[in-house]
């Protein structure tokens, strides 16, 4: 039996206080209109410091480029769009503190921005439980997999699972049969070593040894000898500050004898393609989400885009050259960004009492087309498993630059639902 | 891998990390011995002479070798500089007692490291080597037609690994030879035997225990110089470098020095070939497990003295 409330003296004299008060404001009875010029808050989620600290330098600039794109044009719905950052530390408990304070402290109307894989899934439950929309920009396939909760979204990037499925086919072809894959030691890793060995195994190869390393070593080359010697491919994945030296070592212990090498840009996000001790990759293939390099037939989108966030030609910032960006996951924000203006302006997104409606639109969305909004290419979303599908783009290092060799289709990456999160209640 | 390649290149890869840690580690083991004061933040003079060394290297032009050069000379400097510092200022009033200074380090750890991310930032760096070329390895087999020699695949080391392992020799010999020939490493080793019989045969103490603090600091910062070039400056990299050396000096009974040099190549090797030939985290795990059984079974290490 639940149990009465009953009020004392005391507690109905401060409700009746605060009542007082609250109709005394004259704010109060602004933002109880439709229209409130009040901005939107979002919470930005940031892997300022940590393993991901390169990541969550270029994610705060992408968003804040999107940003101002966005409040220039006249913001959501009339209403100027403003970002909390606060800093995850790149850690799974962090995370989740963080995502409570935009809820409890920050009044934010979205949570969004978390790209490792580990933060994604310590933090959901709690943007469940606390039913705050939050919008990771992660590629990990925990969203997909049905493994989070339906406040969980993944519009602006997609995810790994679909993205090697694509891949497979190409490898096989082209480089070998034979693979060695060597990936990081956390959730994301884990997807590439189960989607990626079942997805060449269907494309007629197979994978002869997987090897964990974990993100946070600073050193390789004893981890190189469990290449077996009939190796015919390297398939290698790599996230962490110590990334260039990850890619230096293997150059090292191969010399000139290395087999073909298939790797994922994250391998060498944020490190300049030339730096001393990489020449070995000339030649070897590359994952992009996006091409780093501005291609021949660039779209006038991925012009705007990079004038936008401040990159130029070689995928650096303007203002420095050395400084590398992490080009090919930092559209997510940008994209990110621009779903979650659409999905305010089609739910009429009012403040917080609308969260719910928001995440229905979200779910309602379907083609994205290649435009200003979506620089990297066109997309599919499908709402039931709140996870977005486009193309992926394969590059070759030719002259020191990365040049694109292969565009997928969107059908390449699709793959069959794995939940309907349309089913859990809101 | 073949098993003869795969254990000498376990057994390289094991020399250059021992090399790197027998210097670090007889920092540490060296402030302990004489000053009795446990440093917990000998991890960030490490850090801090990685960061040094990026800051000096690409401030300076030229060749590769110039810039490191000069990091070599002022990285141990700046390490060494800062720890008098914070010696003066932080461990002699608290008059280097037990506790404190455990505690009083700790605080210096933080401080180092957020000072580095605030200023350094959270990227990890390259300094590039002065020189780096690979030397492949040649093996040989009794095939069909009789003995004969090859290049196997991923069979090779760089030049720059094996001058750390001749630099760290080089720099453990003219220490010990500092040490034990000349006079300031004569007033070291009276300070450490007994101190108050040091002060009362005139030997300023107080101004050895800042010099031992920093010169202590200034061999984890050349330590840092000379992986730097392998690995990268990070704010982070501390903590990794402190936990072995804290492994070593336990192993090789605090205050040793021969006891810090041996244990850190019996370390520094075994983590290499363990890593190689079974999983980084094994070694980890053996290493620890080792400090264990020596902590129950002889507590003051392998080369250290029974306290009386």
């Amino acid at each position: 039996m639940s149990k009465l409330i009953q009020p004392n003296r005391r507690t109905v004299l401060k409700g009746a206080a605060a009542g007082g008060l609250l109709a005394a404001t004259p704010l109060a009875g602004r933002f109880a209109q439709a229209q409130s010029s009040a901005p939107i808050r979002i919470g930005f989620q940031q892997h300022i410091t940590g393993v991901g600290a390169a990541y969550g330098r270029w994610y705060g600039r992408t968003t804040e480029a999107a940003v101002k794109a966005i409040n220039d044009a006249g913001g959501i719905n009339g209403r100027p769009l403003e970002i909390i950052a606060e800093d995850d530390g790149t850690d799974a408990r962090r995370g989740a503190e963080v995502v409570e304070k935009f809820v409890n402290q920050h009044d934010c109307d979205v949570a969004f921005g978390t790209l490792f894989s580990h933060v994604v899934i310590g933090s959901a439950p709690a943007a469940g439980e606390l039913k705050m929309p939050y919008f990771v920009v992660s590629e990990g396939h925990h969203v997909a997999s049905g493994m989070l909760n339906r406040y969980t979204l993944q519009p602006g990037i997609t995810d790994v699972k679909s993205q090697v499925q694509a891949m497979a086919p190409f490898i096989s072809e082209n480089l070998g049969k034979k693979v060695t894959m060597i990936f990081p030691d956390f959730a994301f890793g884990h997807d590439h070593r189960d989607y990626f060995t079942s997805a060449i195994e269907t494309a007629g190869g197979e994978v002869l040894e997987h090897i964990a390393i974990p993100p946070t070593e600073t050193s390789f080359t004893r981890y190189f000898p469990a290449i077996p010697r009939d190796t015919e491919v390297i398939y290698h994945v790599m996230v962490g500050p110590a990334v260039l030296t990850f890619v230096k070592e293997l150059g090292e212990f191969f010399g000139p004898s290395a087999p073909p090498m298939f790797g994922f840009i994250d391998s060498l996000e944020a490190v300049d393609l030339n730096s001393p001790g990489l020449e070995f990759l000339e030649g070897s293939y590359f994952w992009e989400g996006n091409p780093r390099y501005a291609q021949a037939d660039q779209s006038p989108y991925d012009a705007n885009f990079r004038a936008a966030v401040g990159v130029d030609e070689n995928g650096a910032s303007v203002s420095d050259p050395s400084d590398v960006s992490t080009y090919a996951h930092m559209f997510g924000c940008w994209e990110t960004l621009y779903i979650i203006k659409d999905a305010m302006e089609a739910s009429g997104y009012q403040g917080p009492g609308d969260r719910a409606a928001l995440v229905e639109a979200v779910e309602a969305m379907t083609d994205m087309p290649h435009s200003n909004e979506h620089p990297q290419g066109p997309k599919i979303f499908n709402g039931r498993t709140h996870q977005a599908f486009g193309v992926q783009y394969i590059t070759q290092v030719q002259d020191g630059r990365l040049n694109l060799v292969h565009e997928t289709s969107i059908e390449d990456t699709f793959y069959p639902d794995e939940v309907d999160y349309t089913t859990q209640s809101l | 891998m073949e098993f003869g390649p795969h254990l000498i290149l376990a057994i390289l890869e094991g020399a250059v990390g021992a090399a790197v840690l027998a210097l670090t580690a007889l920092g540490l083991s060296l402030v302990f011995g004489i000053m009795r004061v446990v440093n917990v933040a000998h991890g960030e003079f490490f850090m801090l002479g990685a960061i040094v060394a990026w800051w000096v290297a690409t401030s300076i032009a030229g060749h590769p070798a110039l810039g490191f050069v000069a990091a070599a000379v002022v990285a141990p400097l700046v390490a060494g500089g800062v720890a008098v510092l914070g010696d003066r200022l932080v461990l002699k009033r608290v008059h280097y007692d037990p506790e404190a200074t455990i505690v009083a380090t700790i605080g210096i750890l933080y401080i180092i490291q957020q000072l580095a991310l605030m200023t350094y930032g959270p990227e990890a760096r390259p300094v590039e080597p002065p020189f780096n070329s690979r030397i492949a390895l040649p093996w040989f087999e009794f095939g069909e037609t009789g003995f004969e020699i090859y290049y196997p695949w991923g069979f090779g080391t760089t030049t720059y690994k094996l001058f750390v392992i001749g630099a760290a020799a080089v720099i453990l010999v003219g220490f010990w030879l500092f040490l034990s020939r000349s006079r300031i490493g004569l007033v070291m080793r009276a300070t450490q035997l007994d101190r108050e019989m040091a002060t009362a045969f005139g030997i300023p103490v107080s101004r050895v225990y800042s010099l031992v603090f920093g010169l202590g600091a200034a061999l984890a910062a050349l330590a840092a110089v000379l992986i730097v070039p392998i690995q990268q400056a990070h704010y982070l990299m501390g903590g990794d470098p402190l936990l072995l050396s804290f492994i070593v000096v336990i192993i090789g009974g605090l205050g040793s020095i021969r006891g810090t040099i041996v244990a850190a190549v019996l370390i520094g090797l075994s983590d290499g070939i363990i890593s190689v030939f079974f999983s980084p985290t094994l070694a980890k795990i053996i290493a620890t497990l080792l400090v264990a059984l020596v902590l129950v079974f002889r507590p003051q290490g392998l080369f250290g003295k029974k306290p009386a």
